[in-house]
């Protein structure tokens, strides 16, 4: 695994890793260090939507609803249950996302494709549905309030720079167990069901079975992100489950380049900034990002890495056009069932 | 719960219907034949719906009011289509984030200009009254809706069936290549199915807008419906769509009606069944 030159990426990370780890002891204002540990959390949900788009050729729309039933989840036993510590949320977190995904995997799976991904839209809005509706349990369109970040062990972690090294902590937990999963055997299954299924079947590969683990996985780790935001926010809505945001972490995994996992917290970082920087700027910020997706889809659609090569050989005066986002994505269309 | 309360919620239910398959009419046709899933549907709807609304209260007859919306909205179509989404046919993603992209541009500018506040749609004058038979009571409006709705069902369906250009665009629903191959201009269906597509959505803001009103988000409420519909019916089955809408419209007049607090949720059921049961959907073909 350590290939020649790999000491550079072993260097470059570390010194990302102290830059990380020294700002909120640095100078910066609170509000950018609150930025930084959204986009943290942000990223750890695009990279488990990654383990799906990047590495199973799913295309899921429902991610945020993984997400955001742990957020409910674990607001919802603080406040009504009264089971608010630090270990009962994460675990809580861990299996409101694995039992949502659990469900629409069930349901979605039966479909392949462009099914899949018109299954996971509606899935997820109807999650968004149960959350704006069933206000008795959800609190509706105002949200749960009045729980707290708890203690993490002798840790208090309810300032902005504790919690951000919290957020930090599972981040690069997630990212360690993402890689370690994607470079397994079952890894390189998960490949194989994305490229080419029918072989895999024909290799006497349960292809449903992997599709609906890595659905698991993905759901499980976005419900401990979801438990993340709801504790950072210290409020869960109907907003931490829609559509939009569904669609946010997809854009964060184009941008950071499908199948990148670590080009996520890059991806994450620009869409958390942009988001905030422009809603600062103007009250039309939604209209500027959605033109912001149309010039992303059609000219960067192989993420910020990919522009930056094709730039860099426009310079040198070579034409190079920018690929379809299908072409990375051979799971959807490479090859039908 | 007597016969009163079920007549009711079928009528309200085929009603709702009515207006989802023209959102889902658009929506099925376009995927069947460009294997574009535009989501912009039902910002096409809000707008028609906003456009009439302005119209309406100008003093505008509200049928042509409607018209007005639809041709609005069939421009705007046009014009998506024809500058960006002609080139990504098949390719689901792009054109899915394309259409999501459209859709939050529309939403805020529907913000801006007509502002947060709900706005609620009154019928015509004429079909404004209740009708009643016994404990039954309802809006004449809902049979005047299930009607037009019906009509322009059955005049989709004669142009499919009947006309030179439904005959092409059925054949290139079916294989595309094989049409193009028999020296069929395939093109020219494009722009007119997207186009007519964005029409129907338009043209049902305004019908549909004495029973959802207009206001910001609505789209993003439609669509998980809109979805329901061509997911039970079959994706590029026009009788699918109409299937589909009037029975995802009953789900969930009776969802409503029976399980406020998870009207929304109850659209789950006929998805998860389908799926299990027939994953094409009812009038889908196996691929």
């Amino acid at each position: 695994m350590i290939a020649r030159g790999s000491w550079k990426w072993v260097a470059l990370a570390a010194i990302g890793l102290a830059v990380v780890l020294a700002l909120p002891r640095a100078g910066v204002p609170p509000f950018y260090v609150s930025l930084l540990t959204q986009t943290w959390i942000y990223a750890m949900v695009a990279m488990s939507l990654d383990l799906l788009v990047g590495f199973t050729g799913l295309v899921s729309f429902a991610q945020a609803a993984f997400f955001g039933a742990g957020a409910y989840a674990v607001a919802i036993a603080a406040t009504r249950y009264a089971h608010a510590d630090f270990a009962t949320g994460i675990v809580i977190g861990l299996v409101a996302g694995a039992f949502i995904a659990a469900i629409f995997g069930l349901v979605a799976l039966r479909a392949e494709g462009v099914g899949f991904i018109i299954i996971t839209i509606a899935l997820n809005q109807i999650m968004w549905g149960l959350a704006y509706q069933w206000v008795s349990m959800s609190g509706g369109d105002n949200g749960i309030t009045g729980f707290v970040r708890p203690k993490v062990g002798p840790f208090d972690v309810s300032g902005n720079s504790g919690f951000y090294y919290l957020c930090v902590a599972f981040l690069i937990l997630m990212l360690v167990l993402l890689v370690a999963i994607t470079r397994s055997p079952f890894g390189l299954v998960l490949r194989g069901v994305r490229e080419t299924p029918r072989r895999m079947r024909a290799l006497g590969y349960n292809v449903w079975l992997y599709r609906y683990l890595a659905l698991l996985i993905a759901g499980a780790l976005a419900g401990v992100a979801g438990v993340l935001f709801a504790w950072y926010n210290q409020f869960v809505g109907p907003g931490d489950l829609d559509l939009s945001l569904s669609t946010q972490l997809l854009i964060i995994v184009i941008l950071g380049g499908i199948g990148s996992l670590y080009g996520q917290i890059l991806g994450a970082g620009i869409v958390v900034f942009l988001s905030n920087g422009l809603s600062a700027l103007t009250q039309r910020w939604e209209l500027i990002l959605g033109a912001i997706y149309f010039v992303i889809v059609m000219y960067a659609p192989d993420g910020l890495v990919g522009l930056g090569h094709r730039i860099v050989r426009r310079i040198r005066g070579k034409r190079a056009a920018a690929p379809r986002i299908e072409s990375q994505l051979l799971g959807v269309t490479g090859e039908e069932s | 719960m007597g016969a009163a309360f079920y007549l009711q919620n079928l009528l309200g239910g085929l009603a709702y219907g009515s207006l989802l398959f023209l959102i889902a009419s658009g929506f099925t046709l376009i995927f069947g034949l460009m294997r574009i899933i535009n989501l912009a549907q039902t910002a096409f709807y809000l707008i028609g719906a906003y456009v009439g609304l302005t119209l309406l209260t100008h003093h505008f007859n509200f049928w042509l009011s409607g018209l007005a919306g639809g041709v609005t909205t069939a421009l705007l179509g046009f014009a998506l289509y024809s500058l960006f989404l002609h080139r990504y046919h098949a390719d689901h993603l792009t054109s899915l984030l394309l259409t999501l992209g459209f859709t939050l541009m529309i939403d805020d500018s529907v913000l801006a200009i007509w502002g947060g506040d709900p706005h609620s749609i009154s019928p015509p004058s004429a079909l404004s009254a209740s009708l009643q038979f016994g404990r039954l009571v309802f809006p004449s409006y809902w049979l005047a809706l299930i009607f037009v709705s019906l009509g322009i069902a059955a005049l989709l369906f004669v142009f499919m069936q009947r006309t030179k250009l439904g005959m092409i665009i059925r054949a290139a629903v079916d294989d595309e290549e094989m049409t193009r191959g028999l020296g069929v201009d395939v093109n020219r269906s494009f722009y007119l199915v997207f186009t007519a597509g964005a029409l129907l959505a338009g043209l049902g803001g305004l019908l549909g807008g004495p029973i959802t009103a207009a206001y910001p988000g609505l789209d993003g409420e439609l669509t998980p419906l809109a979805f329901a519909v061509v997911i039970v019916g079959g994706m590029g089955s026009l009788s699918g769509a109409l299937a589909g809408s009037m029975l995802i419209g009953l789900v969930n007049a009776f969802g409503k009606a029976l399980f406020p607090e998870f009207s929304y949720f109850t659209i789950f059921v006929p998805v998860a069944l389908i799926m299990a049961l027939r994953p094409q959907g009812l009038f889908g073909r196996a691929q």
